[in-house]
């Protein structure tokens, strides 16, 4: 039977606890303001390229150049990249295995029978298809603490240099979308080759250059900012999910509190109940 | 009032500009762009250098390189590949990467020269733009 000594140190410990999740919940929420806004000011050039790109694809459409662009070529599919974006720590909840089950699923039940390879964007997901032996073509870390152009940008080349030299035939994006603080939505989008957005209307330009070489210096810029949007995406998914579970530990410890103090008084009564019948009957055997 | 038309000059991370503007000058790549309202749809590659436009008379300007313009008839979208405003850039630097830049122009190496080539043109712009709006 546990003494008021032993319930009185596991209530501090489960209290220590505690204040170690609130400061991390509290933490993530400010990181999370900080994701979010990063993920609003990058949309204006995401939404923006798409457009041009439309449009420039609109005007190409049916050149020679345009049918010739690597990045545009469709190969019988044997060889998929997959690109997962995930965090490189822990404590958020089921975040980091959703997303690697999500991707292993997608893998498994529409990409079957052909070659798969892995690249890998944060530790979780390189550790996760490491350990089931998937092929890792190549791996990222520490981008989502800060995430930075340039580091999209070096995986957007790297990805783009591939796929144009046919190591690989096709290249899909599977991220966490952030809907809210509560949903983050696993999205699986294809990169390469490229799906061209559907254009609304033609705009009839004047090209200062022929379309064909906009279109050719548009693509790899679109694949970059594909994969940026989606790493800052994925960020402000993973502080929002960090968020949600330290805040259900926090209140897991709370509960666990209450129990332990419960049980602390119970057995402190009992034993003051015990040594009033200790009392009383050691003074009626006197009697 | 003068007539306006909306410019917009964002990079990938952020969004540097969004106003209503009576003119601006692009540097486009194959040079400068000077554009009015109701100016027709044009498409092209953004060279390297300053961007002025005019807000209400006064004279504003960024730093741009690398990337497009599109002039719509809504109004003018500069997506750049990078973009600063000039007390941003920080001449010192500047200056040095286009020393840098120079030198191995001169000086054969195992260096891309086409990319050599581009870093000097766009130090050069940085150099000048930042020295410029100084004074």
């Amino acid at each position: 039977m546990p003494s008021l000594i032993d319930f009185r140190r596991r209530i501090r410990s489960v209290k220590n606890t505690q204040q170690i999740t609130k400061a991390m919940k509290m933490v993530s929420a400010a990181k999370l303001r900080r994701a979010q806004d990063a993920v609003i000011a990058a949309r204006p050039f995401a939404n923006s390229l798409r457009q041009m790109l439309a449009n420039v694809a609109g005007a190409a459409k049916g050149s020679e150049g345009a049918a010739e662009n690597p990045l545009l070529a469709e190969r019988a599919e044997e060889r998929v990249l997959v690109l997962i974006i995930n965090s490189d720590r822990g404590l958020a909840g089921a975040f980091s295995t959703n997303i690697n089950k999500g991707a292993q699923k997608f893998l498994a039940e529409s990409k079957a029978g052909k070659k798969w390879e892995v690249e890998a964007v944060g530790k979780k997901a390189r550790d996760y298809f490491r350990r089931r032996g998937f092929t890792i073509a190549g791996e990222t870390f520490n981008v989502t603490k800060a995430p930075k152009y340039a580091d999209a940008a070096t995986l957007g080349r790297k990805i783009v240099e591939r796929y144009a030299k046919a190591e690989v035939d096709s290249v899909y994006l599977v991220y966490n979308d952030f809907k809210s603080v509560m949903a983050a939505t696993l999205n699986v989008v294809q990169l390469l080759p490229v799906p061209l957005p559907a254009q609304q209307e033609t705009t009839d330009y004047i090209f200062e250059q022929p379309a064909e070489d906009l279109l050719a210096t548009l693509l790899p810029r679109y694949v970059e900012v594909t994969i940026f949007r989606a790493i800052l995406e994925s960020t402000a998914a993973e502080h929002a999910a960090r968020m949600t579970a330290m805040d259900a530990a926090s209140s897991n410890a709370a509960d666990v509190i209450e129990r332990l103090t419960l049980y602390m008084n119970r057995l402190r009564q009992a034993s003051i109940t015990r040594e009033i019948i200790e009392v009383v009957s050691g003074a009626s055997a006197l009697e | 009032m003068a007539a306006t038309f909306e410019l917009e000059v964002a990079t990938p991370d952020r969004l540097l500009v969004k106003d209503q503007v009576t003119d601006a000058h692009i540097p486009g790549l194959g040079g400068y762009l000077g554009v009015l309202p109701e100016h027709a749809p044009l498409l092209s590659e953004l060279g390297s250098g300053l961007l002025s436009y005019t807000i209400g008379g006064k004279s504003n300007s960024v730093i741009v390189s690398g990337g497009w313009v599109e002039i719509l008839p809504g109004g003018t979208r500069v997506l750049a590949a990078s973009a600063e405003r000039p007390d941003e850039i920080d001449l010192k630097r500047a200056q040095e990467s286009l020393d840098r830049a120079e030198r191995r122009l001169k000086e054969a190496g195992d260096w891309d020269i086409v990319r050599t080539l581009r870093a000097a043109e766009r130090a050069r712009a940085r150099v000048e733009a930042a020295s410029k709006v100084r004074g």
